[in-house]
């Protein structure tokens, strides 16, 4: 897949007390990512064209992509498509890539989420309001062995500008 | 929202007055921040100072002040030869506490497009933000070097 077309809608960068190689391990464990990630799991598949997917807790498929570039311990960058029936056809795949870099005794994550189409603000505030919790809670889950619980409200507007395009959402 | 700006949240288990306080006393803020020194009365039309090592780095004033909900200030930098002559810009902190969790709210705006201040900002937020979470959850602040945040105007600055 050409990643060319992909502009970012969202860059979020946070400094983690930990090391790349844990910082990889809890972004592609499905038990890790099942305590940081609103209790889903992400079960990928480390190869370049292998399966990315994230399950709700109830095991119901969420999300779904394709490993698209993957350099273990440093760049992980899948298709990251919601599984809402006519989402993709309407909005086109999202693109989220993860960059590990060493800073100092910590380690920077940064996150960005791509699109290759012009898409509304309203759709892209759920990513806007949800990445930082996820991210938030994966730091604290590195840090001090506890996850955060962290109560959202439902990305309302999101979910409006969705049902408007015809999107059918849960 | 005056464009370009810059938004961050972060959510840190703390309390939102242990988290005003972080961001409003100096004993804090040269742990997490830097090493920089956040001064002021914190009443509105109040001046503050950015002070890192003896040395004023920003200057601004007070614009909203309201324990612990709410933080406002202007940013004027005053170090950098380009950067000092930009207008100043905003920052503001918001604080919601829930449970046992806050979720802070940075945003930093009104600046010019070409403006040397938002590159730096824009990079040094997360870094002093992340440190902040660390240092309220763990107790331990990260150690970051400045320069691994790449802020080409400013490194001159500070190296000069």
């Amino acid at each position: 897949m050409k990643t060319d077309p992909f502009k970012p809608t969202l860059v979020y960068t946070i400094y983690i007390a930990s090391t790349p190689e844990k910082v990889w391990q809890a972004l592609a464990s499905a038990e890790f990512s099942q305590r940081y990630f609103f209790g889903n799991s992400v079960e990928v598949d480390l190869r370049i064209g292998g399966a990315y997917i994230v399950r709700t807790p109830d095991g119901a498929l969420h999300i779904s992509g394709e490993v698209i570039e993957c350099e273990p311990d440093r760049k992980l960058t899948v298709t990251f498509n919601v599984n809402w029936p006519a989402l993709v056809e309407k909005l086109g795949p999202t693109l989220v890539t993860y960059e590990i870099e060493p800073a100092g005794d910590a380690v920077r994550l940064t996150l960005t989420e791509a699109h290759d189409r012009p898409i509304s603000d309203d759709i892209l505030s759920g990513g806007r309001s949800g990445w930082p919790a996820i991210l938030s809670s994966l730091k604290s889950l590195l840090e001090t062995g506890q996850a955060m619980v962290i109560k959202m409200e439902p990305p309302k507007q999101m979910l409006a500008a969705l049902k408007k395009l015809g999107i059918a959402t849960p | 929202m005056l464009k370009p700006a810059f938004n961050y949240i972060s959510y840190i288990e703390t309390t939102a007055e242990a988290l005003w306080d972080a961001l409003t006393s100096s004993e804090f803020t040269t742990r997490y921040w830097f090493d920089t020194s956040v001064i002021s009365d914190w009443k509105v039309g109040s001046p503050v100072a950015l002070v890192i090592r003896g040395l004023t780095t920003d200057v601004g004033e007070v614009l909203e002040a309201d324990r612990p909900r709410r933080l406002a200030y202007t940013f004027h930098h005053i170090l950098n030869e380009r950067a000092m002559r930009e207008r100043p810009s905003r920052v503001t902190f918001v604080l919601e506490p829930r449970d046992n969790i806050v979720k802070l709210t940075v945003t930093h705006e009104g600046f010019a497009d070409d403006s040397v201040v938002f590159d730096g900002i824009s990079k040094g937020w997360p870094a002093i933000l992340s440190s902040l979470k660390s240092l309220l959850e763990s107790g331990k602040p990260l150690v970051i070097p400045f320069d691994v945040l790449d802020i080409a105007e400013l490194d001159e600055t500070f190296h000069a």
